[in-house]
């Protein structure tokens, strides 16, 4: 059996190799006698659009001997020089059958894949047969030059949704402040954390208030300090003790100032203490490993998670419960939406940690930005049941309104 | 292997084991790991800030300039103005000048949150928007094979799902209603999709459980008695012996304290 298959392997070996008019037995002399291939033709290099320069693309129509014909062309090799005359550089390669190559360069001045911008460059493409010394050029196409744009022109329908939001907002929040009644309807995460400060208080227990692992540009970090930002204002009211463990230095430093100013606005800036919020290490389980021994050695009445959490979620939680703390968490990262879910005593999902800062400040600001979320999520509903019907008719000239490139 | 290296293993041993001992209490051998670790990934943090961003990013940008000059005559001088925006940080040293720490954060958080604001539109919503305006496969509902029908099923699915779940999100209005039975539908959806992540993560984590057992059994316990080992000495047997005897210590002192305060009313919670 095992001789059968090698035959048949052999046969089929041979025929491929026929087929590919390549002699792989014969390699030697065979590679010498390949005739030149025909050149590519309609060469046009232009410049990426919506990008910021130190690209260019270029656009051919394969050599006849490309899959058809002589059958000889292996691949095609890019060549740039910025004269005419030369020398030229080898850039890059494609297999063939490929009529485009991206030419994207870097910025750095120093680097080898660094295209001058506003410089005219030349450009050519030989065809290159098995044999490397066989090969025929292309004619030089040039001048041509990379330069960068200013505008996005695949993004404007992202130019024009920030726009029609940011009116919302600002409508909305025009509105709130000439002392219109916004309705928000309760979230039970949200009123939970006014009674846990208070639970702690009588307790006589900490607070323990964790911002993620999010770095200190993160959304989720940003509306987590407008939470800290209240919840430390409460603390200093009550005369609570708060504690604050840090991922991220960057992050300390941001929290260190919330809570100062916090302190300062609830009228007891003698009170605040930078160790309140203190940093501990950089890596995730390690920060980890250091929360879980504060849980378990200071006992915190409240443990509040609101930010960006990874792995550690389902770890830093489950110590929560064990150590009998009541729980309030709130992140956008999807993946730990369940861990928190199953043990915290109240999870805020995904947006509702963003609307916790204007329930718990109920400043106009932040009412109007939620009541301008609401209009704009009415209108990617309606858009969406329009869509879903324009794409189902064909009708992709509607659907293509809405389309983002990168 | 080498005794050097079954060393290294014994302690990588001792240390699993003192992390899950956590699963019974706060212990002194915990405390001992939890120090051990993070004070090697905090100093370990440090250079590699040190050697993939202070370095490559700063000093490597202003080095064809001249220190007394303060790097002024660098080809790129304009990387001192985060340099100099770094060290105002240091400000935070001084009670009188701390408040000058505040600009380089204002900065760096107003140019993070502008730059943040168009690209979650655009990941969040265009693209979302863009993706939901599908086009349906009628036809799956009437093909011949289940994975055909359940295709045809999940689009429209992933289409309900996405309306219910964004009716959910409305914060100004009640759910109430027709309204608030649509919004039960998107938690319902939400929660359907947080099982299956729930389940699906579990599982990864007891791969990692499973993992480290085989550490300690292969890696660990098997080598200390492995007398095929060319360099095997009496030695590998006594420190396995030796991290034995104080889980057993350690259990026996455990034990005699439950004796001692059974009896005793346990300390409430928080």
């Amino acid at each position: 059996m095992r001789y059968i298959f090698v035959i048949f392997s052999l046969v089929f070996l041979t025929f491929s190799a026929g087929l590919a008019q390549v002699d792989t037995l014969g390699a030697d002399s065979t590679l010498l006698n390949i005739a030149p291939p025909a050149p590519i033709s309609n060469l046009t290099v232009y410049d990426k659009a919506n990008d910021h320069g130190h690209a260019l693309i270029l656009e051919w129509k394969p050599s006849p001997d490309d899959a058809a014909g002589k059958n000889t062309v292996m691949m095609y090799e890019i060549y740039r020089s910025e004269s005419p005359d030369g020398p030229f550089e080898n850039i890059g390669s494609v297999p063939s059958g490929n009529s485009r190559y991206d030419n994207i360069g870097i910025l750095e001045k120093e680097a080898r894949d660094y295209i001058p911008d506003n410089t005219d460059l030349y450009y050519r493409v030989d065809a290159v047969t098995i044999n490397p010394e066989i090969r025929t050029s292309s004619e030089i196409f040039g001048p041509v030059r990379s330069y960068s744009n200013w505008f996005h022109r695949g993004r404007v329908p992202v130019l024009f949704a920030v726009l029609i939001f940011g009116g919302l907002m600002m409508y909305f929040v025009s509105v709130a402040r000439k002392g219109a009644e916004l309705y928000v309807r309760p979230l039970a995460g949200i009123a939970a954390v006014d009674d846990a400060i208070g639970r702690a208080t009588e307790m006589g227990r900490p607070i323990l208030y964790i911002l993620g692992l999010g770095t200190a540009d993160m959304i989720s970090t940003i509306a987590s300090f407008t939470i800290l930002s209240r919840v430390a204002k409460q603390v200093a009211e009550y005369q609570t003790q708060l504690i604050v463990p840090c991922y991220d230095p960057i992050v300390m430093t941001v929290a260190q100032e919330v809570v100062k100013s916090s302190y300062l606005d609830a009228g007891h800036p003698d009170a605040y203490n930078d160790d309140m919020v203190f940093y501990i290490t950089t890596n995730q389980f390690a920060y980890v490993a250091a929360v879980n021994g504060i849980m378990m050695r200071e006992l915190p009445a409240t443990n509040v998670y609101m930010g960006k959490f990874y792995a550690e979620s389902l770890i830093l939680a489950e110590t929560g419960a064990v150590a009998g703390s009541i729980q309030i968490a709130g992140t956008d990262e999807v993946g730990q939406l369940p861990f928190f879910i199953v043990a915290c005593d109240y999870t805020l999902i995904g947006e509702e940690l963003y609307a916790a800062s204007a329930y718990l400040g109920r400043e106009p600001l932040m009412l109007g930005s939620l009541k301008a979320q609401d209009y704009a999520k009415a209108a990617v509903i309606i858009l969406s049941i329009l869509g879903i019907i324009a794409a189902n008719f064909g009708w992709t000239a509607f659907t293509n309104i809405f389309k983002v490139l990168d | 292997m080498e005794f050097g290296t079954f060393l290294w293993t014994t302690l990588g041993a001792m240390l699993t084991l003192a992390i899950f001992s956590f699963l019974y209490k706060d212990n002194p051998f915990y405390k001992f790991a939890e120090h051990l670790v993070v004070g090697v990934s905090a100093g370990y943090w440090a250079v590699i800030l040190w050697h993939n961003g202070l370095v490559p990013n700063l000093f490597e940008r202003l080095q064809d300039g001249d220190w007394y000059l303060l790097w002024l005559n660098s080809s790129r001088p304009w990387y001192l103005i985060p340099a100099l925006l770094g060290v105002l940080m240091w400000t935070r040293f001084s009670k009188k000048y701390a408040w000058i720490s505040r600009w380089p954060i204002a900065m760096y958080i107003g140019i993070a949150t502008g730059v943040a604001i168009p690209l979650e539109m655009a990941n969040r919503v265009n693209k979302q928007l863009y993706a939901t305006m599908s086009n349906i496969h009628w036809s799956n509902f009437f093909g011949s094979g289940f994975l055909d029908t359940a295709a045809g099923y999940s689009e429209v699915i992933v289409f309900i799902g996405t309306i219910a779940g964004l009716i959910y999100f409305f914060f100004s209005k009640a759910h109430t209603g027709t309204f608030g039975v649509i919004a039960k539908v998107g938690i319902y959806i939400l929660m359907i999709g947080f099982g299956a992540s729930f389940g699906l993560t579990v599982m990864a984590r007891i791969s990692l459980f499973i993992q480290r057992i085989q550490f300690m059994h292969e890696d660990w316990a098997l080598v200390a008695f492995d007398k095929t080992n060319p360099n095997y000495s009496g030695w590998f047997p006594a420190f396995f012996w030796l991290v034995a005897l104080i889980v057993i210590g350690y259990i026996i002192k455990e034990f005699i304290i439950y004796l001692k305060n059974k009896d005793k009313p346990k300390p409430e919670k928080a």
